[in-house]
């Protein structure tokens, strides 16, 4: 029998909130397995039950301080089915449209200069001191500045539709909370001219990275999937409301226009025994072959077309890169995650010279219902909020599956990859070598944040155990 | 630069997870005071546009949670700082000045105040008990500062 020693890496560095990775070898030192472990927020579904459901939009906020936008959106819009209210005000609904291409703006951004640019600009094998965003400071000031202020830009438009970040709410049941009053829209306006500069300046630089780089991309965690995401009627790219469409790696729809109200006929939840976190997968494909990615990449390849000018352009050249067919780079969510922030700048510009935005119907309610079900495009993929209330309009049922969760299965597989590529057989793990791993889970912006914090917590910790769970080797790395 | 934007307080945390609200506790505390000149922000944590926020200020005053059992509370001066690592998620406020320095060349007086906490690991909206004490006799320590600075601009 072989013997196999694990190797742990937690946390990961430089992805929202802190999860492991352990690394299986077997006695040659090969990789056979890899897996990604997360401590999620399973006891918030047990929570909130027994709060009433108009509460819900805002408690939901408290899940993931990186996206309280998403949850307070998705719960919202099951909450519009209990309060009888399938169709919004036009000023709500493009409140929440405004809010919600702010979000995924200033999420992207951060995402792409802050996190992951050190290793596209210093590569992954650079070392650590070099690996981080004060040496993007110091060798390209400006595109951090610029980062700093798209993000700064995109919260100004949370804050001016939800007012305040943590005790503010943009959306509640059957509507908005405020609309956008003139001085709000002037001072966003203002500044619209010089973010599509800089959003058309960062698709530059996440094309050409993906291009110039195609060889070692196409070989670093490509593998064939499903992908799932919203889509609006007729096809387009939709953030915030639409259908559920799924392709499989070929391109082929699995379905499409699936109401997601009905995604229990669609979708189904897994619990593996090593991790918190539920493997959901597509109900007709079984539960081996019926995994998926969401997120910019899934959502890229299963919409034909984006409806504003700049965005579509960016999309066709990257539908160009593999003939049209599905992209399967894993590193190409960078490429996808751009092209959607010049889509969510357009549209912010769009919406902010739409005079719905004053408008003073902000909520509507019809006949009651017991069940509602949201989701929505979140910056890192499909979100699922799932409410049941009593008569006494108490919640007595709530599951959530949220964008990391679905994305979990492809994660696995992609550290996987990388890990036989660049760990197999090798005398010792270098920094470099966990740093290929992180550069793996970081290109989906995985949210893995239990949205707490301490002062003084999260280091490094790399620990590898033999078979008997003896540990033979330890390093830490302070943060 | 107008008074209204010389002393800034941002307050993190996730007041829905137990004692991790403390920073945003104290930062409620200190708007409902309404001092002139001082600005209040509340966020789940430190990001990077905290910088731009913080560049405009004259006087920074951090205040968070914390697992130190040192002492209820500690209000400490801090200075810009490059943490070896980074994330969007645990952006500690020396990281934060350094950012503001670096990228808009500005360096306000900065203070942490950490307020120790003992639950964390569950949902709630409500602090406990003894993170509600040592909260108030922050705040009685933030508010002298308070004081001191705005008097003396």
């Amino acid at each position: 029998m072989s013997k196999t020693k694990v190797i742990e890496i937690e946390p990961l560095t430089r992805v929202e909130g802190h999860g492991k990775v352990s690394i299986h070898l077997d006695d040659n030192n090969q990789v056979h397995d890899a897996r990604l472990h997360i401590v999620e927020f399973r006891g918030f579904e047990r929570f909130i039950r027994g709060r009433p459901y108009w509460e819900a939009p805002m408690i939901v906020q408290r899940l993931c301080g990186i996206c309280p936008v998403s949850h307070n959106l998705a719960a919202a819009k099951a909450m519009d089915q209990i309060v009888g209210a399938p169709r919004l005000t036009p000023t709500a609904e493009k409140i929440r449209r405004l809010t919600h291409y702010g979000q995924i703006m200033q999420s992207h951004v951060l995402h792409f200069f802050h996190l992951c640019a050190p290793d596209l600009l210093f590569g992954f094998d650079a070392d650590a001191s070099m690996r981080n965003v004060f040496a993007l400071i110091n060798l390209k000031p400006d595109l951090a500045m610029q980062a700093v202020r798209m993000r700064k830009f995109g919260q100004e438009v949370i804050r001016a539709t939800s007012g305040k970040k943590i005790h503010g709410a943009c959306a509640i049941p059957g509507g908005v909370n405020k609309n956008l009053s003139i001085p709000e829209r002037d001072a966003l306006l203002k500044d619209m001219d010089q973010m599509k500069k800089w959003a058309q300046g960062a698709l530059v630089i996440a094309r050409d990275y993906t291009l110039e780089n195609l060889s070692m991309i196409e070989r670093f965690a490509t593998f064939s999937s499903s992908y799932l995401a919203l889509v609006r009627e007729d096809g387009a790219l939709d953030l915030y409301h639409g259908a559920l469409r799924a392709m499989d790696g070929g391109g082929n729809l699995i379905f499409d226009q699936a109401d997601y109200r009905n995604y229990g006929d669609f979708i189904m939840e897994e619990v593996k025994p090593w991790s918190y976190m539920k493997f959901p997968f597509i109900k007709m494909r079984g539960r081996i072959d019926g995994w998926y990615r969401v997120g910019p990449l899934a959502r890229l390849n299963c919409s034909g077309y984006i409806d504003t000018p700049e965005a579509a352009k960016a999309l066709v050249e990257f539908k160009s890169l593999t003939g049209g067919r599905p992209n399967h780079m894993t590193l190409a969510y960078h490429w996808a995650r751009m092209v959607e922030v010049i889509h969510c700048v357009e549209k912010i510009g769009e919406l902010l010279n739409d005079p719905d935005l004053q408008g003073e119907d902000l909520a509507v309610k019809g006949d009651r219902a017991e069940e509602g079900i949201g989701v929505i495009e979140a910056p890192r993929g499909t979100l699922i909020h799932h409410y049941r209330v009593d008569e006494n309009d108490l919640i007595t049922y709530c599951n959530l599956i949220v964008s990391t969760t679905n994305n979990n299965e492809a994660i696995n597989r992609a550290i996987t990859s990388v890990a036989k590529s660049h760990l197999s057989g090798a005398p010792r793990i270098t920094d470099g070598m966990l740093n290929h791993i992180e550069v793996a889970v970081r290109a989906y912006d995985p949210c893995l944040s239990c949205a707490t914090h301490a002062l003084g917590q999260m280091p490094l910790i790399v620990e590898v155990f033999d078979t008997s769970g003896v540990l033979i080797e330890s390093r830490t790395r302070e943060k | 630069m107008s008074a209204a934007r010389r002393i800034l307080i941002i307050g993190y945390g996730n007041p829905g997870r137990g004692d991790d609200g403390l920073g945003p506790a104290l930062a409620a505390m200190v708007e409902r005071e309404g001092i002139d000149g001082v600005i209040v922000h509340e966020d789940y944590q430190l990001t990077v546009e905290s910088a731009q926020d913080v560049a405009q200020s004259e006087m920074v005053i951090f205040a968070d949670a914390s697992m130190d059992e040192a002492g209820r509370f500690s209000i400490v001066p801090i200075l810009p700082v490059p943490s070896p690592q980074f994330d969007s998620h645990s952006l500690s406020p020396g990281t934060v000045l350094y950012l503001a320095l670096t990228l808009f060349g500005a360096k306000p007086e900065a203070y942490l105040v950490s307020i120790r906490g003992y639950e964390f690991d569950r949902f709630g909206e409500s602090l406990s008990k003894k993170a509600e004490a040592n909260l108030a006799a922050a705040a009685k320590r933030v508010f002298a500062l308070l004081s001191e600075s705005v008097s003396s601009l």
